[in-house]
């Protein structure tokens, strides 16, 4: 029963009527760990929580979720879950201390230590002073804190987090952050699903979904070494110009900008890339300063969700 | 099971919280009640009297004179024009200025003392369908005088009205508009409170935790049902001080009976909210459903007048059976036992929507 894995699946998939939201997706999402999954909205991320969660019955394929056959064992399966929704969805005209109350009565977590642990979670995610505040009128960085402290109360051993930090300053999203690392150092399995590259990068496991696919799954430290692809960092005063020039060329994937830098992403078999790129620019009239480069998140997310570059490229090479 | 019951408490006792903190639903807990039992128990009064009528009489004899005089005496018309054509007997009826008009030809005499044919016409506003109902009673009216020789004619029949003596329409009413208000409230409330979480989101949490569809489903709908019995309780006690409305029958027979008539209508209300996904969208189909329970129920228009396939329509509606068991009750004493044939409709209303809105419920999820 206690394998190493939170959750497992094989051949996932979802159709609604002809379109199909997520398609043949294996998974295996280690213990107590972070896992995130990146893609673009309405790639399937949803979905796929809300299969693993017992909300939506796969159409074809198998998921084990803590030990427990999904969709089968979804009733047994709630009390070890908890689930953050993508949009605030505890009451808003209930106080933080009654909603907290709720999800422990909802959990039916024992009477006898309850208000201790309402208590404790309040002190962990900075709600202490706001007990009796209406949720409906707090701050998205407040309200996160209280979902948060709502989906763990009952101390879930997966806990379910969809776009999480969607309306929320910057500072909140690292303080939340830290709050999921110390859940997961004690033993919380945590999937989260994102489309924020910085999120993505702090995530100790992470899945690329396109289109309902599985396109790129590792550490993110992996993956961006394991890119299929050279990447050239291009400084030029025109870039939007230079972006055009070199999007036509046929050994380049894709080119994305970065204020006045552009990263192009090349087949990796192509020689002599940097002195193509300078011959490519100079031939359009531009200048710019043209150097091999690491891969970071983005240029990896680029790479696995670009799907008409490599048809594109294919019949030439 | 003790952690079913703690669900459901604490499902219903967060309902009770919001409905405390929104004061519009809470004032339209007590005050739509209030509002509808002054304005309907006033406002509709099926008894007309004093209709405004002009004559045109063709004859000046004696006994014309005496069916106009008799006419007014009952108290139905008020004659406030004489018009000296029928023509301007008509005139005066399309523009609205009489309601009734009564036409006397020249040879009135000889047709009321003939008695094959009508002697005097009465030219009605049928656009208003209770006036044409009052003055065919008036047609109806023996003349006194009709055969002079003849000693005042027998009535056929001797009419008793029973249980409502004075033929107050307060009385009728007033019972009935228990269910009426029971009827909006209810399935309002309950199909919004559902919609609502769902349109809020709080759906999407709550099915992923351990409270089970029957659980949820009745937290929701506990506060509604006390909240229903305040409602009656406020009918009644404005019933009985302001329109002296008789309780012939036992109090705990008419509660009961609401309560049956709660459990039905809250059992459409939820079947409402699965369909329904908006909390518009479960306005406009309470709407829907209340139309015809007002139309068809008996609560309007006396059921035995409809036609067949109106009455088999009202049949179905929880609201028809409800309005039978309170005017049973309350007016003539009757007891539950006695008023079974409605008693088990409700029931099996009930039960029939309940199914269903937890099968929907279900599915609406996937």
């Amino acid at each position: 029963m206690q394998d190493e894995y939170a959750i497992r699946t094989r051949g996932l998939t979802r159709r609604f009527g002809d379109f199909t939201a997520v398609a043949g997706v294996d998974l295996a999402i280690p213990r107590a760990k972070v896992y995130g999954f990146l893609g673009p909205n309405g790639a399937g991320k949803s979905t796929t929580i809300r299969m693993l969660c017992g909300l939506l019955a796969p159409s074809s394929g198998q998921a084990t979720v803590l030990g427990h056959e999904m969709p089968r064992d979804a009733e047994a399966l709630r009390r070890k879950l908890g689930y953050m929704t993508q949009n605030f969805s505890l009451y808003a005209d209930l106080t933080v201390w009654e909603n907290l109350e709720f999800m422990a009565e909802i959990f039916t977590l024992p009477r006898a230590d309850q208000a201790a642990r309402i208590h404790a979670a309040m002190q962990r995610y900075f709600l202490a002073d706001l007990a009796e505040r209406r949720a409906g009128s707090m701050s998205g960085g407040q309200k996160q804190r209280l979902a948060l402290a709502a989906a763990t109360l009952h101390a879930p051993e997966l806990l379910f987090l969809d776009e999480p930090t969607s309306a929320v300053d910057p500072q909140s999203r690292r303080d939340f952050w830290d709050r999921l690392f110390e859940l997961a150092a004690a033993g919380t399995t945590i999937l989260v699903s994102t489309h924020l590259m910085d999120e993505a990068e702090r995530c100790h496991g992470l899945a690329i979904i396109s289109r309902g696919r599985l396109v790129a799954e590792g550490t993110p430290k992996a993956l961006m070494e394991s890119i299929d692809a050279l990447v050239l960092e291009i400084e030029t005063p025109d870039p939007q110009k230079a972006s055009m020039a070199l999007r036509d060329e046929p050994y380049v994937k894709s080119v994305t900008q970065l204020g006045t830098r552009l990263h192009a992403l090349l087949r990796r078999d192509t020689p002599a890339a940097v002195k193509k790129l300078s011959e490519a620019l100079r031939q359009a009239g531009l200048k710019g300063e043209i150097q091999e480069t690491p891969a970071n998140l983005e240029d990896v997310f680029v790479e696995a969700t670009s799907f008409e570059g490599d048809e594109r490229v294919a019949p030439r090479a | 099971m003790l952690d079913t019951f703690r669900r459901i408490r604490a499902v219903g006792g967060k309902e009770v919280r919001q409905l405390l903190r929104d004061r519009i639903t809470f004032g339209l807990i007590v005050g739509l009640p209030l509002m509808q039992i002054v304005l309907f128990g006033y406002a509709i009064n099926t008894d007309v009297r004093h209709l405004r009528a002009g004559v045109a009489d063709m004859a000046h004899t004696q006994l014309s004179r005496t069916l106009v005089a008799q006419a007014e005496a009952s108290q139905v018309v008020d004659v406030v024009a004489a018009a000296p054509s029928v023509t301007d007997l008509e005139k005066l009826l399309s523009d609205g200025r009489i309601s009734v008009g009564i036409y006397i030809p020249p040879d009135f005499d000889r047709r009321a003392a003939g008695g094959s044919r009508p002697a005097a016409q009465l030219l009605v506003d049928g656009s208003d369908p209770t006036l044409l109902g009052v003055a065919q009673g008036l047609a109806a009216m023996p003349l006194e005088s009709r055969n002079v020789s003849s000693a005042a004619p027998v009535p056929l029949f001797e009419l008793r009205n029973y249980y409502n003596p004075e033929r107050r329409s307060a009385v009728d009413i007033v019972p009935a508009l228990i269910g009426v208000i029971l009827t909006l409230t209810m399935v309002l409330f309950t199909a919004v409170a559902i919609v609502r979480e769902r349109e809020r989101g709080n759906l999407e949490l709550l099915i992923t935790t351990p409270v089970r569809t029957l659980e949820l489903m009745a937290g929701k709908i506990m506060p509604y049902i006390v909240i229903g019995l305040i409602q009656v309780t406020i009918v009644l006690l404005a019933g009985k001080l302001l329109f002296a409305v008789p309780i012939v029958g036992s109090l705990l027979d008419l509660y009961l009976a609401a309560l049956l008539f709660i459990a039905a209508s809250l059992g459409l209300g939820l079947l409402i909210s699965t369909v329904a996904q908006t909390q518009f969208q479960a306005m406009q189909l309470t709407v829907v459903t209340f139309l015809p329970s007002i139309l068809l129920s008996g609560f309007m228009f006396p059921f035995e007048g409809m036609p067949r396939f109106a009455q088999w329509l009202g049949e179905l509606l929880p609201l028809t059976h409800f309005v039978r068991l309170v005017r049973g009750i309350l007016l003539r004493g009757a007891d539950l036992h006695g008023l079974l044939p409605d008693v088990w409709p409700l029931l099996v209303f009930f039960a029939l929507t309940m199914i269903l809105a937890v099968l929907k419920f279900h599915k609406s999820l996937d």
